[in-house]
């Protein structure tokens, strides 16, 4: 599968074509470019994908193949590699980057046409797909850091890419800082991984490592595996886990993400809710092997950490009154669900009762799923925002009649994440709630209460947006229409997709240890699940369908508080805001300015102030006569020559 | 034949006049003059060394020639300073030079 490697460089030359060449390019020469070759790495995943999933199973496990990995920077005998690893999580995901940025590519023909800075945009998502695709393929953490610091660069570069604009600049410095200071965790945790397991790989094995132990110049002794296994990897894993839930947004990191809509909308459907976002799940996943060996018990911080983040963002959502926020925040509660799915997963065996290792599958098919319809749903807001040249509900409403295929698609979109079958989203759901029931009725019932929320959101964000008062004097000034045909394809080909992804056998493919088997839908998880779905349908049916609101006004009357506590986003950007000037900025930065200002840069003026008073003291000698000067030379070569003599 | 000793005498002689002409002198040009005596010197040596001790070889020649090559190159530099030297001070008194001086 050598082939592969184009994957990566395939974008990556495009990326150096387009930011170098990019001014001498027409916008059209520049978007062919960019989408031809995401054409191409799209054809290359689907046949990397066909050709690992058709090859033998070795004892029913679909093989692990590493067609590339070089040495990279040797350093002594702890190096670190570069390459490309197949196995089923990372072929999945090149089929979801794959296919979500070129759906992107082709949709930013339509939405950002005429744009200044148009072949700039091409080569910054090129280097985003390169990124994204280099970190799933990543064959040690190290690898994975690399891209993943990357990714986090080029998800910067697209949320500014209105430069112009201060709300940008401001989102994609946030976005940069909060995402870096979780990731000198990530880093933490990588470079304590490493010292005590003596490699950078994911699967670690204590008595392997000790049996070739020889020659380390990290010498993996008796005592640090049992170190690396009892409390130094949990920590490791811990603090790995504090990066990816910087990158998935995991409260109270989440911050960045909903001010990240101020990137183009495609920007945001690509990052920030189909593919980067959800590195933090993949990270998790992808070091599952060791979370479930040698840290099960932490794995109940990334389900607790991961419930509340659901509830919290499903509760946000359903008051914003920016349409992409609301998706910004479901966004983060559809991703918290993943991380609770991996959480629960306490067993590592697909046997005869593979409940408990449900969670990972569901976790990974659920990113899979969601990753589509979320695109679907953000694509779909890009054609809203393009019709009405707005983000704000208030200046929509009656749009179906105007624009009937961003309607049904967003309708489909809208069912699915909502988890009404035959749509994707039901079957990943559903999963993830049997994996939650089965660890704990506790978590099992509020991931179904989320659920619901999530339904009544998204439907009151439908209704909003689709029915209820049109907004006559904007319609009459500018009256919305159609998308073009670049916008309505991708909406239509992943409307396709959720219709379909559903029923794809996806435990055949990915599974916690690799066995194949059959998803059963648990009937009574899954009627409850599809009642309180309706339910929440039907609420919100109640609520928002109507031109006018009643219930809507009465019940922000009733408690006018939390309604606006709610919108505020509980105030969490106040809490930082506060932490960091009141607290950190106040109390712990200004001292250590003064400290440096008059401590440390006193010393060094100190010691140039006595260096220039001595100078001043000696200048004397330094006097100007040319013939003083040869006196001097000549007496001392004369004390030279006797002192030789002598 | 000459004795060695007194060819190096003469250099010694040659060299300690130039010495002293160059701290003593207060002319520019004087003390130019005075390097070139010392330069002469030296010239003298590599080749009394050459004849005396080494007469199969050649290096001592060659070492002379180079040297009054580069006299003829560090004279033509050092006159050109003097010229400009004496465009700003109407003088090439050294004494006067006192500028270059912390």
């Amino acid at each position: 599968m050598e082939y592969t490697l184009l994957i990566l460089l395939l974008p990556f030359l495009s990326f150096l074509f387009l930011g170098l060449c990019g001014k001498w390019l027409s916008h059209k020469v520049a978007g062919i470019v960019g989408t031809l070759s995401l054409g191409a790495v799209a054809v290359l995943s689907y046949m990397t994908a066909f050709q690992y999933f058709t090859a033998e199973r070795v004892n029913g496990v679909f093989a692990t193949l590493v067609p590339y990995n070089i040495t990279w920077l040797p350093l002594g005998n702890l190096n670190f590699d570069l390459g490309i690893l197949l196995d089923p999580i990372s072929v999945m995901m090149l089929i979801v980057i794959s296919t979500v940025s070129l759906m992107v590519h082709i949709y930013s023909f339509g939405y950002m046409h005429g744009e200044r800075g148009f072949q700039r945009y091409y080569a910054y998502l090129s280097l985003f797909t390169m990124s994204m695709l280099g970190l799933v393929v990543a064959t040690n953490i190290f690898q994975m850091y690399l891209f993943w610091e990357l990714v986090g660069v080029s998800s910067y570069l697209l949320i500014g890419f209105y430069y112009t604009a201060p709300a940008a600049i401001a989102a994609s410095k946030k976005a940069f800082i909060v995402t870096r200071f979780a990731d000198m965790f990530f880093l933490v945790g990588i470079l304590i991984f490493g010292y005590y397991t003596g490699s950078y790989s994911f699967s670690f094995a204590p008595e392997i490592q000790y049996a070739s132990d020889a020659t380390h110049f990290i010498s993996v002794d008796a005592a640090k595996a049992v170190a690396a296994g009892g409390f130094i990897l949990p920590t490791a894993l811990v603090l790995m886990f504090i990066g990816g839930a910087g990158k998935s947004a995991m409260f109270p990191l989440h911050i960045w993400l909903p001010d990240a809509m101020e990137g183009p909308t495609p920007v945001s459907a690509l990052i920030h809710a189909a593919t980067m976002v959800v590195a933090g799940v993949f990270q998790i996943a992808r070091l599952f092997p060791m979370w479930i060996n040698y840290a099960p018990d932490a794995l109940s911080i990334v389900v607790w950490v991961g419930v509340l983040t659901a509830f919290y963002a499903a509760a946000v959502a359903c008051v914003q009154s920016d349409i992409k926020r609301v998706l910004a925040f479901s966004t983060i509660s559809q991703i918290a669900f993943m991380m609770v799915a991996l959480g629960v997963c306490t067993e590592f065996t697909t046997g005869h009762h593979h409940v408990g290792s449900l969670g990972y599958m569901s976790s990974m098919f659920h990113l899979f799923t969601h990753a589509m319809f979320k695109a679907l749903l953000f694509l779909g807001a890009g054609c809203i925002i393009h019709a009405v040249h707005s983000n704000e509900m208030s200046s929509m409403g009656g749009l179906r009649k105007y624009m009937p295929i961003t309607h049904w698609t967003f309708l489909i979109a809208c069912l699915a994440i909502a988890g009404i079958p035959p749509f994707s989203g039901f079957f990943s759901k559903d999963e993830i709630l049997t994996a939650c029931m089965a660890y704990s009725p506790v978590v099992g019932w509020i991931m179904t209460g989320v659920a619901a929320m999530t339904a009544f959101y998204m439907f009151r964000l439908y209704y909003g947006i689709f029915w209820g008062k049109e907004n006559k004097e904007l319609y009459a000034h500018h009256t919305p229409h159609e998308a073009p045909l670049t916008m309505t394809l991708p909406l239509v080909f992943l409307a396709l997709v959720t219709l379909g992804a559903g029923f794809i056998p996806f435990g055949h493919f990915v599974s916690a240890d690799g066995m194949s088997y059959d998803i059963h839908l648990d009937p009574t998880i899954a009627i409850t699940s599809v009642v309180v779905a309706i339910t929440s349908i039907a609420l919100a049916t109640y609520i928002y369908k109507g031109e006018k609101q009643p219930v809507a006004e009465k019940m922000r009357a009733a408690m006018p508080r939390l309604h606006r506590w709610a919108y505020k986003r509980f105030y969490m950007d106040e809490v930082y805001q506060f932490v960091t000037h009141r607290v950190i900025f106040a109390h712990i930065s200004k001292p250590i300015a003064w400290f440096d200002r008059h401590i440390v840069d006193g010393f060094f003026d100190f010691l140039a102030w006595g260096a220039n008073a001595l100078g001043f003291q000696i200048r004397g000698l330094q006097n100007g006569s040319v013939q003083r000067y040869a006196f001097t030379f000549l007496v001392g070569i004369l004390i030279v020559v006797l002192l030789l003599i002598l | 034949m000459i004795h060695i000793e007194y060819l190096l005498i003469v250099s010694a002689i040659m060299m300690f006049a130039g010495i002293y002409g160059f701290l003593t002198r207060r002319s520019t040009l004087a003390i130019l003059l005075s390097i070139e005596l010392m330069l002469n010197s030296a010239d003298l040596n590599f080749a009394v060394f050459n004849k005396m001790l080494f007469p199969a070889g050649h290096e001592g020649y060659f070492f002379a020639i180079f040297t009054i090559a580069i006299a003829a190159a560090e004279s033509a530099v050092a006159i050109a300073i003097m010229i400009n030297i004496y465009r700003i001070y109407k003088n090439i008194s050294v004494d006067k030079l006192e500028k270059m001086k912390w």
